[in-house]
Formats: structure tokens, sequence, C-alpha cells
């Protein structure tokens, strides 16, 4: 593809004259060329172990209470109507019908609310209302929202309902939304008449030198299509406006202070007047990380009956609240030098925004700077269109943004391995970022233990003597990532100097230790995590401490369980938040003694003098003198942006405090009659820094396998005329207990500088490096490089059916350099 | 129109008033309080509401709560609670079984179903047994390790286990 130019020019970021070399040489003093050193973090008490999540018990035995487990007296049940038009102007919605309907109490529309409605997750593209009040963008788009005392009356009441569309054009296909359109998605953003809603274009080193100078320059196009995260616990609501005009909200969300900032501007309640509180949550993936219209809509029912209100979503519209990855189509260009060193990066991508912006521009950006790592990039440009169309909202999706480009660029690094006769492990060892190091458009590196990865997983699968040696049929395939933990600066910059994430900690005469954070546990264990790091700190067992975590009132701020953020940020807060109150216990079990309060530490429930073992005070003991005559002992900690990044326009996205890194080797076996293909094994090293739960580490990896798998196995959203086909659990197959690979799991610590006690992030890097594994083994075992996902049997044998058959591709052989130009994605 | 349904449900006698079309599943959420069922799709696709009637692992959202009347549902409530696991409850949460916890209730009485049938089964049959079941966060593997642990708790004198079979091609 060949993107136009942007319209403004003074938009695109060019930063022609970067040194690289400059900014590979590690900054920290004392580093070899090309080292990696990690000294392992040893004398830790709790971390590092292997724990059962806190909240375990109760999940395993029913007793967890999710959104749609409360029940509040004398509450309504509310229902949806969802529209079924991909791009119409509402001219009429009569409800008489439906309000003459015996035990229905309230219904809305979105021409009852008025306009000044508006909401969205990132403050400058607030496209969405709580119900749609001119037109509907997709099918599945909000109209109307009924209360009524039992949910069977709710459903008929919603079939009442007689909507007068007038159909607009509709805007289908993300390409046809790149030139000038007869009628805007959204009036109001985006780029002229067209339904471009974020473009991105940067160029850093001089690219097109680096691809004329080039020993071997490869194009490809590739086409991947939309997904979904099909978290278990569909989306749930609760909305009550109590006697004392206070706004109680209850949801399945990932983001409570984001709903919360939505709900004070749709509601005109100041923010003081509203409480979110956020259950136990089905899991998310990014699929509960916006403020939702349904959350919004409930919000202003109960507002106006003055009962509590509680909305479920069926399956079915769970699927219509979307946020999945984008569709994408991509076009990659990688140029090489004749040792296999990149030399050059030349991306463009359109992706399927659907109908609303929700985290559009990031996207837009992740799926360019992201391949920034971990790889050693001297010159890079990206284009990047995000496009309204009629279809369900794109979003945030674990490895947001990153998951598409990286199986471009790693399946590509593969072929290029192919052609200069390489092994793709080697190939990749040669590129490597140093640690502590910058790339060319000022990310700044930490620790990075992707050497140890690669090598782990090289020695693991038996690499050297089984790739490309299997028989037909059968292959290895390695692929690598680089995942951002956490987003160094935050989405809204209204209050200045308001950190990320702030943590409380209590402590009473009863010597419990309550941890208060915002930070939304969906699973993933945030809430462990927050438990681990105090018990470290203060040297005290898990079962002293509980974690409040779930509402507004109680818990300071904390931006939510996205970006891979949480064990980052959180953690950081909780451990200085613990800190200072060790360093009070430090002072009460010196006034105790009389020995100085820095030689005391805190370890198995005591504060031990180190230079006097036998000098001790328990925990208790120094608690109680450190809250003489003063009260509770209480503190807080708060993780804060750091100074890192450039300073061009665009610069933030993709910044992050620390970067994970990760290598995978997939193993595949490919029925040759069918095509039908298996992952039957999958070698996964993650660098996370330091593991703070072994456990969980596991679990997120396993998991992301999993996720990621699913894509190239089977899971598609397929559209009809705009009309989402396979809105269930059956028609989108995500891989069963059945498709899943044995994974033997290698964590590689890395022990980051920025960390809590050296962590990275390991939720969502982890997925990245699995999708480009199975496809380069996939092409190791029958010589079919596909360029499509999903990979479905059918598609694979037809490729292999107009290459001319299944081959087993050979042992390296150097290819002459040549411009290869991939055609149309197949 | 109401009628009279008695169930029996973890060993307790209900008499509950409900049409005749009323589904397992909204009975036992909204009637008798039992909320540790999870409703995941109300379609059968999930799994997430698996009870068991007569022993049998059952999905209540495709389960009219009159075709169990006369038998013996067990639901999650009746194994333990939080302070006493089920060897298999406890399994799920020191094995890492369980993340969200969303698809736990229902993993664990489809296994409930599998080890009381079949206490010694292989790693296949678990998957087998369990396929029903979706789960996003943990990809499987924990959970099949945590059957595996309950089997060999529950069943400590295990026969040598015969041969795996062959894996199946499932798709």
């Amino acid at each position: 593809m060949t993107l136009a130019p942007i319209p403004d020019p003074k938009k695109a970021v060019k930063v022609p004259d970067v040194d690289p070399q400059a900014k590979w040489k590690p900054y920290r003093e004392g580093l070899a060329k090309g080292e990696h050193p990690h000294k392992p973090k040893e004398g830790f008490k709790i971390l590092g172990k292997r724990i059962p999540l806190i909240d375990g018990p109760l999940k395993v035995s029913g007793q967890a209470v999710y959104t749609d487990d409360i029940q509040l007296p004398h509450m309504l049940v509310a229902k949806l109507l969802h529209a079924t038009k991909p791009h119409a102007r509402i001219k009429a919605i009569d409800t008489a019908a439906a309000r003459d309907l015996p035990g229905v109490v309230e219904i809305l529309t979105g021409t009852d609310l008025g306009p000044d409605r508006r909401f969205g997750v990132l403050p400058l593209t607030k496209d969405e209302e709580p119900l749609a009040s001119d037109k509907v963008r997709y099918i599945g788009d909000l109209v109307a929202i009924v209360a009524a005392e039992d949910e069977w009356t709710a459903k008929q009441a919603v079939e009442r309902i007689e909507v007068d569309y007038e159909d607009l054009p509709s805007y289908l296909k993300p390409m046809d939304g790149l030139k000038p359109v007869k009628e805007k998605i959204h009036a109001n953003i985006g780029i002229d008449q067209s339904n471009v809603q974020k473009h991105v274009d940067q160029e850093f080193g001089n690219v097109e030198a680096a691809f004329s100078k080039a020993h071997l320059a490869l194009r490809q196009k590739w086409k991947f299509q939309g997904v979904t995260h099909a978290f278990t616990e569909p989306h749930a609501v609760i909305a009550h406006y109590t006697a004392k005009d206070r706004l109680t909200v209850w949801s399945a969300t990932q983001v409570p202070h984001y709903v919360h900032r939505a709900l004070a501007e749709v509601t005109k309640l100041p923010m003081h007047r509203i409480e979110v509180i956020r259950p136990q949550v089905g899991g998310g993936f990014g699929g509960k990380s916006d403020p939702f219209a349904h959350e919004m809509a409930a919000a202003l029912l109960a507002m106006k009956t003055r009962r509590p209100v509680k909305l479920l979503f069926d399956r079915e519209e769970s699927f219509y609240s979307g946020r999945g990855r984008h569709p994408t189509e991509n076009e990659f260009g990688m140029a090489f030098a004749k040792d296999g060193t990149i030399q050059g990066l030349d991306i463009e991508a359109v992706i399927d925004g659907g109908a609303f912006a929700s985290f559009g521009i990031i996207s837009t950006y992740y799926n360019g700077v992201l391949s920034m790592g971990p790889y050693k990039v001297p010159a890079f440009r990206y284009k990047g269109r995000r496009v309204y169309t009629n279809h369900i909202p794109s979003g945030a999706m674990r490895g947001h943004g990153a998951v598409n480009s990286r199986c471009s660029l790693e399946v590509m690094m593969d072929e290029a391995a192919e052609r200069l006769g390489l092994d793709p492990i080697e190939m990749r060892l040669r590129n490597l970022m140093p640690p502590f190091s910058r790339t060319i458009n000022d990310f700044r590196i930490t620790s990075n233990g992707l050497r140890e990865c690669l090598e782990t997983v090289r020695k693991a699968s038996k690499w050297d003597e089984r790739w490309r040696r299997m028989p037909l049929g059968k292959g290895l395939g390695v692929g690598c990532g680089f995942y951002i933990s956490g987003s160094n600066k935050p989405i809204h910059w209204d209050v200045p100097g308001m950190p990320q994430s702030t943590v409380h900690l209590k402590i009473d005469m009863d010597g419990g230790v309550t941890v208060h954070t915002g930070a939304a546990e969906i699973g993933q264990g945030s809430d462990t995590v927050a438990a681990l790091c105090v018990a470290e700190v203060l040297g005290i067992n898990l079962d002293r401490i509980r974690v409040y975590a779930a509402s507004s009132d109680l818990a300071p701020i904390d931006l939510g369980s996205y970006s891979s953020r949480v064990t980052f940020m959180m953690g950081n807060a909780a451990r200085l938040a613990a800190e200072q109150v060790r360093r009070e216990l430090q002072q009460a079990a010196a006034e105790l003694t009389g020995a100085a309060a820095e030689l005391f530490v805190c370890q198995d429930e005591k504060l031990v003098n180190q230079s006097k073992p036998s000098m001790q005070v328990s925990f208790l003991d120094a608690v109680r003198k450190a809250m003489d005559h003063k009260g509770a002992l209480i503190a807080r900690g708060a993780y804060n942006e750091s100074s890192v990044g450039g300073d061009f326009k665009g610069a933030a996205a993709g910044t992050a405090p620390a970067y994970s890194m990760n290598a995978y080797v997939a193993e595949v076996d490919v029925d040759l009659d069918t095509g039908l293909w298996r992952c039957t094994k999958v070698w996964a090293a993650h660098d996370c820094g330091k593991a703070l739960n072994r456990l969980a580490v596991e679990g997120q990896i396993e998991g992301s396998i999993h996720m990621g798998l699913g894509q190239v196995y089977s899971e598609s959203l397929e559209y009809r005329h705009g009309n989402l086909r396979n809105p269930n659990l059956l028609d989108y197959k995500i891989p069963t207990s059945l498709e899943m690979p044995e994974v033997e799991v290698f964590i590689v610590e890395s022990n980051d500088p920025d960390g809590p006690f050296g962590a990275k992030e390991a939720g969502e890097g982890p997925l990245l490096p699995i999708l480009p594994a199975v496809v380069n083994a996939i092409h190791d075992a029958v010589g079919i490089r596909m360029h499509e996902l999903p990979i479905t049997p059918d598609r694979l044998y037809e490729t292999m059916r107009l290459q001319g058959g299944w081959k087993k591709p050979k042992t390296p052989v150097p290819a002459p350099a040549a411009i290869v130009r991939g055609g149309r994605a197949a | 129109v109401a009628k009279i349904l008695r169930l029996r449900v973890n060993g307790a006698d209900h008499e509950v008033a409900a049409p005749d079309q009323a589904i397992l599943l909204d009975v036992l959420l909204e009637r008798l309080g039992l909320t540790g069922t999870k409703r995941g799709c109300d379609m059968g696709t999930c799994g997430c509401c698996t009870v068991l009637i007569d022993g049998e692992n059952r999905l209540s959202c495709l389960t009219l709560a009159r075709q169990a009347e006369g038998k013996e549902i067990a639901t999650i409530e009746s194994l333990g609670g939080p302070n006493a696991l089920h060897p298999l409850q406890r399994a799920f949460n020191e094995i890492g079984g369980s993340q969200c916890g969303f698809c736990t209730p229902g993993f664990i009485m489809t296994s409930k179903a599998l080890l009381d049938r079949h206490p010694h089964p292989t790693d296949h049959e678990v998957k087998e047994a369990i396929s029903g079941n979706l789960c996003r966060c943990t990809g499987y593997i924990k959970i099949v390790g945590a059957i595996q642990t309950a089997a060999k708790e529950l069943a400590p004198n295990a026969p040598t286990p015969a041969p795996s079979v062959p894996a199946r091609r499932s798709r």
C-alpha cells in the first residue's frame, strides 16, 4: 500500500539527523559491549515464591462476589435496545407501546438526554454518548434503555420500541474511509472530510538511504482479522442514586477511575458525589478498560427512577461492546545488511477503528513505534491511519497495538534470515538493543534479558539439532517480543502532578495491615502483589494483610489495570508506603530497646537488631509503641511519571519506565492431507525483571499463549454487511483445553533498576512472541509463509495448493540479495 | 403459570414457585441465592454454569428447573467454603488453576464429576472432560495440573495409569 501524505505536513515528525551509535551506547558505566548483566536479587523473604492469590479461596468456593451477584432491595432490571443498522439517522423513537406494558418503570432514549453528554476514555476524543442522540454508528450501538420490575418485562418492552431510521451510507472497509466521504461517521473528529480518526507520520534517520544501500530489502503486505477479548464474565453494572444524592455504581471494570470521571461528565454530578465500586471482575484483557455507554445509561436511569438498577449483558452484547484488537492491514518494509543487522524499518498500517475512538490515538502510535525494540533500528519510518468504520469499536486488547505489527516484524526477520543464509536466532542475537541504552526515538531501555531468553529457548527446544531437520509437517519457529511496562505519561493532564498510583496503609493496635489501593484486581493478582510488597517490606505474614481495592470512596486513585502498569506502578507505591511505616517501627524499636533505629530489620514478624540478633521486638509491640498517644499508623506511597522519553510530538506514546522482553520457540505439527495444524509445544522465556510471584507470572505467560494462539488458530470477528456473524463462543472459537500445547515457562529475571524490587510487567508482553513463533514454525514444517491471520486449515491448504505443494525449507541457503516485494497478503 | 417445584439442592429440599419454563440457573441464582454458579453465556457455550445433577455435570443454563425435580442437584457451594476447601478447590487455588475465578466453579464441578466416575484420569482424559468449559485466563495448563493434584489426594492408591491415548485432533 502507499498511503497518501497527510494534509498538514507540519504535523509529521521528521528527525533526519539521529546518531544511532550514540543512542545505543550504554548510558550506564561499566557495561562491556553486548553485556547483559543481571545479578539475581536475593534475600527476599516472601517475594519470588509461588504464592496463591489471596482472594483465591473465595473464588474456588464460589463466594467471590461479582457484579451480577449483588442484589439490592427494590432493584429494577434494565435492558438495552441496540441499533439494527450500521449507519443511520434516528428520525423518531416511539416508546408508547413499551411504556404501556405493566411493570415498565422508565425508558430513556438519546433524545431525552439532550446534548452535552459526551465522554470517552481519552480526553481528546470524547465521541461516545450514553445513548445515541442523533444517529447510530454500528449494529449494536445503544439506542434506548428500559427499566422494569423484572427481566421478562424489560425484554418485552425493548421489543416494543419502534425506531424510525433514515439509512446513511455505511463505511465497512477502512480503506474506503481514507478518502473524503459523503457522511463522516463523526462529524467533528478526524482528518478533513475523511473517516480517518488519527494519523501518525514519523521518520527518524534516513529510511530511503537505508533501503537503497541495503544488502536485502523486503516488503510485505499483511492482513489481520479483528479479535476480541472473550472474557468469561459478561459486562454488568448496578447503579443506585441514594437518598443522600450520591450516585453509587458497581461495575465490572478495569478502570474504575476513568469510569468515575466519565460518570461525572455525563451525569453532571461532581466527582465527590459519585462512588465507583469494582466488585470481583471475571477477566478483562482490555475489554473492560473503557468507560462504557451502558454504564452511563444505567446511572442516568437510576437517577431518573431513584431506584437501584441492574444491567447485565448477555454474551452477544459483550461482543457488541467490543474494544478488541483492530482489524489491521499493514505493509512492513525491512532493510538488512549482509550480516543480518537491521538497516531500516518502513511501516504503513491502516487499522479499523470501528465506530468510536476509544484508545485509538494510542493504538495508532503503538502499531508503529512499538517496533523500535528489542532490536537496534537505525532508521525508522511509520505511517499509521486509524479509520472510523461502521463496525464494532476496536480498542485496547492484551498487547495493545503491538501484537499484529510484532507478528509482521518477527516473521520477516525469519524470512530475511532464510534469504541471508542465517540462523534466525543467531540473526536476532546480532540485532539486540544493549541494556541501558536508547532507541532512536528516545525510548529509554533499562534492563534487558532478551539474550538470556533467546539462549534459554534455543537450548531447551534443542533448536540447533531440530530446526530445519524435522520431518515434513513438523517444524520449529522462533519469535521475540518487546512491551511497555506501563505508560510513562498518564492520559489525563488536568491535575498536574497527580500520581499514577497511590497506596494507603493503616495499622491499628490489632496488628492487621489494611492496604487501600484503587488498582483493579481483574484476576491478574494485583491484590496479591499489593499484599506481597507490603509483607516483604514489613517482614510480616500475608495473613495480617487485607486489601481494600474496590471502592473509590475508600481507595486512593490508581489509573487502572491496563498497559501492564499495575505491578510496576502500584507495586512501587505499596513499597514506598510500607517503607514509611517501617521507619516508624524501627524508631519504636529503638525507643523500646535503646539501640539505634537503623540497626533493626523487619523479618519473621519481628524487628531484629542486626548487630545483636538476640535483641528483638515483636511486630505487634513495635506497632503499639509507634502509635502511642498518636493512634493508628497511616502511611502513603505514590508512583509518579519519570522524566524519560523524547520531546517531539507523540513522544509519550510507547515511552515506558521499563520494557519487558521475551523469546519463544513453538513447535507445530501440520496434517498434510487437510492443512489442519496444531501447536504441540512452546518454550517460553520472559524477562519480567524480578518475578514477585512466580505462580502469577507463569499464569500470565500460559494465558497469553492461549490468547495469542487463538488469533493464529481460529479467532476472527466475521461481519456480513456490518453485522457480526459470530457473536457467541461457539462460532467465535477460542482455544479449548484440547488445542492448548504443552508449555515450558522460563522466567528470566533481569532485575529492573526502577521496578518494585526489580520487577517489570508480565501481563501483556508474553502474548507477542507466540504469533510469529507459530507462523515461523509452520514455515519450517511445510515451507509455507502465511501473511494473514488466522491461519485456518482451509487457508493454509489453499495457499499450499497455489504454491505447488508442501515443501520442507532447506537449511539456510544464501539467496542473491534483492529487493523483494511481497504481493497481496495471502 | 407458576407451579411449585420441589428441588433438592446440596442436600436440602426447597419448594420454589416458578413457571414451567423456569431455567435451573435462574432458580439457583435468583430464587435460592446460590450465586457461586456463574452465568457466562446463557446458551451452553462456556460451561461457567456447570452443576451436578445426580452426579453428572450438566449446564444449568440449558436445563429446565423442572427437569431436575426428584434429582440431587449439587453446586459449588456443596463442596466447601473458603475455610474448608474440598481437595479440588484447594488444588485450583494452590496450583494457580483460577485467576479471575469466573469459570472456576464450572471447572470444579466438571472435574468433580470426572473424578467421581474416573478417579485416575490421564492428562488427555482430563482435557477431554473439561473441553466444554472455557477459560480465558489460564490457558488450562494449571487447571489440568490442579485436577491431577486433587486426583492424587482423593485417590492416593492409584493403580499405575494406563498408557495415555494419543492426542486426538479436535478441530
